[in-house]
């Protein structure tokens, strides 16, 4: 019955409002984009702010789109969509996260002599 | 009470149930496909330095070319929403106008992206050339792969409408492929990201 009822929803809400939402999601996805961009053509921010403000711009965007073109925020309880899309969350930074991580680590572990002490000099100040 | 009377008779009584069960099971498909993504942009990420004294991201991309794609399939996510739109108001016309400019954007899209790939492989950058190179040509790969599928359901499920309307057997379908679409834009805001914007970066 609660999809009935939200099919009812957008049909009652069509021209205006669904209108408006895509359009939203649209116009704010690409200033994003753009932002984004530009900030790193045109070398707005140093080095790791810049990094930081990319990825940041992107989730941002990862929201936008979900709310307006993927719908996640509208659905009727219990929200399973939004369980299963939190799981894939969670997996995806372990994936991801722990695969930099172990990597990172090995790397600093295989390291030669004279990398060590470049490493030494330039990250750990000795 | 009006509206739900003249819902019902474009839903029939078999799919009441069918169609948020198909929504829910595609939505958990959806959710391990960004599973695969992850492990393919955890590669990338581990290898994106391994360049084997060949040529690096900073070399490589054409940033205004990228700038193209990404705002030509941001375009055809747009376009996807408003042929929904018109599929909830039972506009047969209008869906088939608007998911056809969401196929001719996404063909434009899979053009130039095999543009890209002909360019690189033509100048020795191919996916033998680096570790890096594999992992870009694997990720980036692959998301084409799913905008190739998108575009062959797009052709089948525009052809089903033309030939049965907007029903409710077809509004599901379109439903599928609308999240389908979208998802693969959420995943190229990534590869936008982290292949592209990062790789031009300075170490």
């Amino acid at each position: 019955m609660s999809h009935l009822v939200r099919v009812v929803d957008t049909q009652h809400e069509v021209g205006q409002g669904t209108l408006l939402s895509y359009t939203t999601g649209f116009i704010l996805s690409i200033s994003l984009t753009l932002a984004a961009y530009f900030l790193v053509v045109n070398h707005g921010l140093a080095g790791g702010a810049l990094i930081l403000t990319i990825l940041g711009l992107a989730v941002v965007q990862l929201t936008v789109q979900l709310l307006f073109f993927l719908h996640l925020g509208r659905e009727s309880k219990p929200r399973w969509n939004f369980l299963v899309f939190g799981m894939m969350v969670l997996i995806v930074v372990i994936v991801a996260g722990g695969s930099l991580w172990i990597m990172k680590n090995l790397n600093y572990r295989t390291m030669t002599p004279a990398e060590t002490n470049t490493y030494l000099r330039d990250h750990e100040g000795l | 009470m009006t509206e739900l009377v003249a819902v019902s008779t474009v839903h029939h009584d078999a799919h009441h149930q069918a169609a948020p069960k198909a929504l829910f099971g595609f939505w958990v498909y959806l959710m391990t496909d960004c599973v695969l993504f992850a492990t393919l942009f955890a590669t990338y990420a581990v290898l994106h330095n391994n360049v084997n004294g060949g040529p690096g991201g900073r070399e490589l991309f054409s940033m205004p070319f990228v700038l193209t794609e990404t705002l030509i399939l941001l375009t055809s996510s747009f376009t996807t929403g408003l042929a929904m739109l018109a599929a909830h108001r039972n506009a047969k016309k209008q869906v088939l106008i608007w998911f056809g400019v969401t196929a001719l954007l996404g063909i434009a899209f899979l053009t130039l992206e095999l543009t890209e790939f002909r360019h690189l492989v033509v100048e020795g950058n191919s996916w033998r050339r680096s570790g890096f190179l594999s992992a870009f040509f694997t990720l980036v790969g692959t998301h084409g792969l799913h905008i190739a599928t998108g575009l062959v359901w797009m052709v089948v499920a525009g052809a089903q409408v033309a030939r049965q309307g907007i029903t409710s057997a077809t509004l599901r379908r379109l439903k599928l492929l609308s999240l389908f679409w979208h998802f693969l834009d959420l995943v190229w805001i990534f590869i936008f990201t982290i292949v592209y914007l990062m790789g031009t970066l300075p170490l």
